[in-house]
């Protein structure tokens, strides 16, 4: 269930479009904000809401990389491993951070603190190498520098 | 190594899309400095007179692939009974192209009020504004400056008094390169997977919801407020002649101060590379430049002396301008990684339409995976070229190009490296 603020949002956006299945996106983003992930339950709710099939949005939901439905750890850490940061270096980020959390890419931790996943040109590659944390990008990374970022982040 | 003459016309170069005063990107400082006179001033001329300023200027698209932006303009119907659409991409997800950002940050008025213009020229009164999902932050950050924009008049009902009134809606993509690519990104608006179209029919007469549609780069439109308050005849004399104005390179790899810089075009590239940027680290060669973001064809280090960053210049060097996002490698770098990486990129970003994509990216990663741990055979190189032969030109949109061109390249630029690997391979087998 959306929260009051949430489906006010929902009404506010439907006068920006023409149609309601244009609301796909921006409703599946709301969702994820509000609970962390998309369910199957979500994606229920979420074609009731618009009035489209459940399949529809299923099959938004696998093509867009950014849409998770499973929990990830408490922080998701996005490492760039493209031309950019890897050739400053991100696979000594990528090998650091495996070995300090003691998990693989795509992994999370038992104590589900921490996610590690690989992902595409993050758009900061003047600024390589570099790992988000949510909407947090951090940049020119160094081991000494990831060391921080951890520490802070726990 | 650099060459001199261009040192003067540099230092002079105001910049104008990212002007180096504080806080430029609130609303305050952005009129204190002239912000919004443009859009004043095209509110007072007739809309087809704004188109016809931007096709005299020869400002051409910042997206990638250099069209006209006057003329793509003028594609739009005037007669139409339908609303019309203006999709502004700040998709930006290519490889090594971080310039789109650059404007969200600092200087959102700007591409605003370039937005505000473009839909006044063309009749259009609903502009959305497409930025990738990972850009979350920026995201924030403009819708900021649109709030600023709405209370103050610039955007919405009756803007200035004019009596034209336009709204712009940001929508924020998920994370899928391909919704760059305009028909995708005008699926992925409707509420679609990012599936790219068949082109005919063009967004001009079927583009989102069936409906007129121009799609233009973030970059693009903010070189049209630039167009109108300096007026055409000093834009088009900015840099190449042939491909005119301020141009936002990114600089990133092996260099020393890596960044966007704003130039006119036409800078050689050797000047951006150890004037903007500072040279290599340790004074190393370069081995290869990619000019343009991944998908471009890669140049060698050696044979970079007179070439230009401007469309013309490029492509007689045999590559192309593509985002302006170059990145530099030195000698030490092994390019067969590097186009491993690219290729599976690709291979990942196909949306699987097409076969020739959908498979060949797929089989290009693989062989070169080959080159990578040294388990390649000498006929594998000849096998790379003919699958990106038999996916360039064969696609519904030109991501199957994109996949293609950086690998044809590099072959046909060095061959060595990928005979190297195999060579090496098969003596150490012997022994
Ligand atoms: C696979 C692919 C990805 C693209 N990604 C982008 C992008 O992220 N941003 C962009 O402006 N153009 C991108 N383009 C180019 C657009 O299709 C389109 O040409 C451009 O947005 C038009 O704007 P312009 O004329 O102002 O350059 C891409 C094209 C392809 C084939
Ligand atoms: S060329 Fe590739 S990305 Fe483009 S439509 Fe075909 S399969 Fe999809
Ligand atoms: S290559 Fe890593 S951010 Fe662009």
């Amino acid at each position: 269930m959306f929260t009051e603020e949430n489906l006010k949002k929902v009404e506010e956006l439907k006068k920006r479009y023409p149609t309601t299945q244009a609301l796909t996106l921006p409703v599946l983003w709301l969702a994820q904000e509000q609970f962390g992930y998309v369910s199957e339950e979500t994606m229920k709710y979420v074609a009731n809401l618009l009035h489209v099939p459940f399949g529809h949005i299923l099959g938004v939901v696998s093509f867009y990389t950014m849409f998770h439905r499973e929990p990830c750890g408490r922080h998701h850490l996005e490492v760039c491993t493209n031309v950019s940061c890897m050739l400053r270096g991100s696979d000594q980020i990528v090998n650091h951070l495996e070995k300090k959390l003691g998990i693989k890419m795509g992994e999370t931790t038992k104590d589900k603190r921490w996610t590690l996943s690989e992902v595409e040109c993050m758009g900061s590659c003047g600024s390589a190498p570099m790992f988000a944390v949510g909407e947090e990008y951090y940049e020119n990374l160094s081991i000494d520098k990831v060391d921080q970022i951890l520490t802070e982040l726990k | 190594m650099t060459a001199e003459p261009t040192e003067e016309r540099v230092t002079h170069w105001d910049r104008i899309i990212l002007p180096d005063i504080r806080n430029f990107h609130t609303i305050d400082v952005y009129l204190a400095n002239g912000g919004y006179k443009a859009l004043k001033k095209a509110l007072e001329m007739k809309p087809e007179d704004v188109t016809d300023q931007v096709k005299k200027s020869n400002l051409r698209g910042r997206g990638g692939a250099c069209f006209p932006t006057g003329l793509k303009w003028t594609f739009m119907p005037k007669q139409t009974t339908k609303p019309k659409y203006l999709c502004v991409n700040g998709d930006e997800s290519e490889p090594g192209t971080f310039k789109d950002r650059e404007i969200f940050e600092r200087n959102p008025h700007l591409l605003i009020e370039g937005i505000v213009i473009a839909c006044y020229a063309m009749g259009i009164t609903t502009a959305y504004l497409y930025i990738r999902g990972e850009y979350g932050k920026w995201v924030r950050m403009v819708e900021k400056a649109l709030m600023d924009a709405y209370t103050n008049g610039f955007v919405g009902q009756n803007i200035c008094g004019s009596g034209f009134s336009t709204n712009i809606y940001v929508h924020k993509g998920a994370g899928a390169y391909i919704c760059g690519e305009e028909s995708a990104l005008m699926n992925s608006l409707e509420g679609q997977r990012g599936y790219p179209r068949v082109k005919p029919p063009f967004p001009a007469q079927n583009g989102v919801w069936g409906c007129p549609t121009t799609i233009n780069n973030v970059e693009t439109l903010a070189n049209v407020p630039v167009i109108i308050d300096k007026g055409w005849e000093w834009y088009s004399k900015v840099g190449a002649a042939k491909h005119p104005g301020p141009i936002l390179v990114g600089v990133s790899g092996h260099v020393n101060r890596p960044g966007v810089y704003e130039m006119p075009t036409g800078e050689p590239l050797l000047e951006i590379i150890y004037r903007y940027a500072g040279g290599i680290p340790g004074d190393k060669a370069i081995k290869a430049v990619i000019p343009g973001g991944s998908s471009t064809m890669i140049l060698r280090g050696d044979q970079l002396e007179g070439i230009r960053m401007d469309a013309e210049s490029l492509k007689a060097a045999g590559s192309s301008v593509g985002t302006a996002g170059m990145i530099v490698m030195d000698e030490d770098t092994d390019l067969i990684k590097v186009i491993t990486r690219i290729s599976k990129f690709y291979y990942h970003e196909s949306c699987g339409q097409c076969t020739p994509c959908r498979e060949g990216t797929g089989w290009l990663w693989k062989i070169l995976k080959r080159f990578e741990t040294g388990q390649a055979r000498k006929t594998d190189v000849d096998l790379l070229m003919e699958i990106a032969n038999n996916i360039e030109g064969n696609t519904i949109c030109a991501l199957g190009d994109a996949a293609a061109w950086p690998v044809q390249s590099m072959i046909r630029r060095f061959r060595d490296e990928f005979e190297k690997r195999v060579v090496a391979e098969v003596e150490t087998a012997v022994a």
